[in-house]
């Protein structure tokens, strides 16, 4: 045995492994967190440009066209821009959208004066700029070329560009010009993925648990489907996606890339859990309620439904939102059903083409374009923003609704 | 159509409750009932609605295959059975009206108009007989209502049908992934050779469009495959398994009552966060990290899809997996074994090496296996930070592939759904779900059996 400073040595060593361990984990956390947020944060501001607007009188504004109106609007504000291409470089700091946006100022300003300034949104080559994603060097920075600088510097000059709430991330589908980019259809197709998956595991799980908490004799049936609820909670989440392809699509032919097979999907993977949470609170509750109600004549199903499962109900809706919060963030199974495909339109039902939440996260990040990075990081805010709602939910409810027996 | 027949027969259903419970009402107040008057409204309702929807459901199954029949013949001369199959799906969506295609073929308007006419009175006759029945039952059921009848008895016999039922969906599940699985794995054996797949070392599933093309055979040795995924789970489980079991032990020998109450959650979170989340910090920051660690001591040498990268991310998301359960099982071991061993003098960490670890050990070895059982099916973070060509070699500041990967990488875009390619994920993926399938076995074996110890 070694002498004692020796041993209290060793102990103290020990001692601090283990808490550096605790701390690299947390640091672990906090360093992923921090990273995204970091990234993250800017995406939620826009580049806008301000155009000075001098439109003729209300009378004489029936038939003008907006793409070329708008164009004249620009180019006036630079009156030494006479060639083709310094018109195009010119016109190309403004995003495909700021068109869009000048036509529905025109339609929703039928009456009114417009003229002055208004802002109009700018590419993404100019956002990065501006934010500073992009350094300059010299004359460049980034995909905007000196010819395009020139005016970049004008504007800056004049304190044409500002920064202000991006209109476009959370209003609108995904888009290949990342300034247009939005995550509104993939948060809806979440929703209604999420949705599917609550309704059909749901009543599946309570109704399973019931059956092999409180009827089924514990026997070799009722121990296969124990063994099997417990082995499908390891399964890997990307064989459920094979399941989802091999079943749902091919056999079923039922549409690809629709948040209905991604519902079905989730919830098949979601049921063990939810089983596993609704067993145990189930089990938690007395049987002295349930004997009481026997005892005073209800049957064993009026017992259950009556008294049994209200009481189990706060625990059983615990586990299933985490089961349900861990199929939002869930992606490899919806990569195999198809929802990776790009859908610039949010979709309107359950069977429209669509992506989720996190496959956007997945698709976006693996864009070449740099301007992505910042809305992953932002979509990827989003989503952990929807965790973390869903487990506070989980945890309310388990603090103010279950009871201690 | 269809739609309003479905709903009609709900609206019945509905006012077969509520007159059947009304009538049972009126019943109740000369006699006493043997059930109470919603259970004869809900009897009635599901003695009418269960034959109704069953009905209308077989019935638009066999038309459709039907329909489809006879459609064909149409096209009786096409040899090819899928340009067949697309151009009777072209048939439907063309009388449907979700497409306005038409295809260049002299059988294609004719089917057209076979097609809307037959659906046409089909479900005419449909809704005739569906309502029919619906009614029928309706007018039987009424007469159900009576002072003896045992509606409840009925009723609760088929909810625990139901629930019986439910609870078999869990087998359902697994026999459904096992027979989705093992069938179009059995297919690509019929292609490639077992052994070429199981020993094979060469894995290039590129086969080729046109039948005569270069190397258009493509090789399916899965071992690389394996390999590239043992390897990253072995990275992975290198950081996580310090990290997660010095963490453990802080956590349940030493740490206050409050530090652990604040800690241990803290932990959890990170196997809260979605694994794409984690893909993207393995693109964005872990892998330019190491690659600007890499470039000082040798410049070129690490790739950004380096196995490293993805295994220490990986590493960072089954930390909780194995902290969590160690700790359980730490804290399973009795406080006498403990408490022994620090009256006879011992230290905390020579009571935790020499008692704690030793009775706990089913425990955190389950916890190993988990995790690593975890760390081979996860698909995001490698599918995002590791590489898609599969190198055989262990060197971790190589690019290797994952089975993963492979299933992503070869399932995902347009495929035709009979090529080798695409069947050989069905076999990889059968692969890792009995490999899981035995870690979890296993590891929820050795979990029972320190429960039995010490409870």
């Amino acid at each position: 045995m070694n002498n004692l400073s020796q041993r209290n040595q060793a102990e103290r060593r020990f001692k601090t492994y283990g808490f550096l361990a605790v701390l690299v984990a947390i640091t672990f956390l906090f360093v992923l967190l921090f990273n995204i947020f970091s990234t993250g944060i800017s995406a939620f501001k826009a580049s806008y440009i301000g155009v000075n607007i001098n439109l003729p009188a209300q009378s004489e504004r029936s038939d003008i066209n907006p793409r070329k109106e708008f164009k004249r609007q620009v180019y006036e504000m630079f009156p030494q821009v006479k060639t083709r291409s310094d018109k195009r470089n010119l016109m190309s700091l403004f995003s495909k959208g700021a068109i869009y946006e000048f036509e529905e100022l025109l339609e929703n300003s039928n009456k009114e004066d417009i003229n002055g300034y208004h802002w109009f949104l700018a590419h993404a080559d100019v956002d990065m700029y501006i934010k500073g994603t992009v350094e300059r060097q010299g004359n460049e920075a980034g995909r905007i070329n000196p010819s395009r600088m020139q005016y970049v510097d004008v504007l800056v000059e004049q304190n044409l560009i500002k920064l202000q709430a991006n209109q476009y991330l959370l209003h609108s589908a995904d888009s290949r010009e990342p300034e247009l980019a939005g995550i509104k259809g993939a948060i809806i197709g979440s929703f209604y993925a999420i949705l599917i998956a609550f309704i059909v595991s749901f009543p599946l799980g309570v109704l399973s648990a019931l059956y092999m908490e409180k009827i089924a004799l514990k026997n070799k049936f009722s121990n296969t489907i124990e063994t099997n609820i417990n082995n499908l909670a390891a399964v890997p989440s990307i064989v459920f996606g094979l399941l989802g392809l091999a079943i749902f699509l091919n056999f079923f032919s039922l549409p690809r890339s629709a948040p209905l097979v991604g519902g079905l999907t989730l919830a098949v993977m979601t049921l063990p859990t939810i089983v596993i949470a609704a067993r145990s609170a189930i089990k938690s509750v007395p049987p002295s309620i349930e004997e009481a109600s026997i005892g005073l004549g209800a049957s064993r199903i009026q017992t259950l439904l009556n008294f049994t499962l209200p009481l189990a109900m706060p625990g059983i809706m615990t586990g299933t939102i985490i089961g349900i919060a861990r199929a939002l963030g869930e992606t490899a199974p919806l990569l195999m059903i198809g929802m990776v495909a790009f859908v610039v339109d949010v979709p309107g039902t359950p069977l429209d083409p669509s992506t989720a939440l996190p496959v956007q996260i997945f698709l976006w990040a693996d864009s070449p374009e740099r301007a992505f990075v910042e809305r992953t990081s932002a979509a990827i805010m989003v989503l952990l923003i929807f965790l973390v709602l869903l487990n506070l939910l989980a945890i309310y409810l388990r603090n103010k609704l279950e009871k201690k027996w | 159509m269809t739609t309003i027949t479905y709903l009609a027969i709900f609206a019945l259903a509905v006012y077969s409750f509520i007159i059947n419970k009304s009538r049972a009402v009126s019943l109740a107040k000369f006699s006493n009932l043997h059930s109470q008057p919603y259970y004869h409204g809900i009897y009635s309702a599901v003695f009418m609605f269960l034959p109704a929807i069953t009905l209308l459901i077989l019935w638009t199954s066999i038309q459709n295959i039907l329909t489809n029949l006879t459609i064909q013949d149409y096209f009786g001369d096409i040899n090819d059975p899928g340009l067949v199959k697309f151009y009777i799906n072209s048939v439907i969506d063309y009388s449907s009206g979700v497409s306005t295609r038409v295809i260049e073929h002299s059988g294609f308007l004719p089917a057209v108009e076979r097609y809307s006419s037959l659906t046409y009175t089909n479900s005419i006759l449909k809704i005739i007989v569906a309502i029919g029945l619906s009614v029928t039952l309706l007018r039987l059921s009424m007469k159900t209502v009576t002072v003896e009848f045992k509606a409840r008895e009925y009723v609760e016999r088929l909810f625990v049908m139901l629930m019986k039922l439910s609870s078999i969906m869990a087998i359902v599940v697994t026999v459904g992934i096992v027979l989705s699985l093992l069938f179009e794995t059995l297919r690509f054996f019929s292609m490639i050779n077992i052994f070429d797949f199981l020993f094979g070392l060469q894995w290039s599933p590129q086969t080729a469009i046109r039948a005569d093309q270069v190397a258009s055979s493509g090789s399916f040795g899965a071992i690389p495959v394996f390999v590239g995924t043992i390897l990253i789970s072995l990275i992975a489980m290198l950081v996580a398994v310090p990290i997660g079991l010095y963490s453990a032990i802080y956590l349940s020998q030493y740490a206050p009552y409050k530090v652990r109450t604040f800690a241990k959650p803290i932990i959890e979170i990170l196997a809260g966060i979605p694994t794409v989340v984690y893909g993207f910090f393995a693109v964005i920051t872990v892998a330019p990290f190491f690659r600007d660690l890499g470039d000082k001591i040798a410049p070129g040498a690490l790739s950004g899809e380096s196995a490293i990268i993805a295994g220490t991310v990986m590493g960072i998301m089954i930390i909780p997996f194995i902290t969590s359960l160690t700790d359980d099982a730490m804290n399973a071991v009795p406080s006498s074994l403990k408490e022994g061993s620090l009256a006879m003098g011992a230290t905390v960490s020579e009571t935790t090496k020499q008692v704690i670890i030793p009775a706990s050990f089913h425990g955190i070895v389950a916890s190993f296996l988990l995790a690593f059982s975890r760390a081979i099916g996860e698909t995001m973070i490698v599918v995002m930070a590791a590489g898609f060509a599969a190198n055989l070699t262990l060197n971790p500041f190589e690019s290797v592939t994952t089975v993963t990967v492979q299933i992503v990488g070869l399932l995902t875009g347009d495929q035709e759904f009979d090529s080798a390619k695409t069947l050989s994920a069905f076999a990889l993926a059968f692969v890792l779900f009995f490999l899981t399938l035995i870690l979890n076995v296993i590891a929820l074996n050795m979990v029972k059996k320190y429960r039995e110890l010490y409870e």
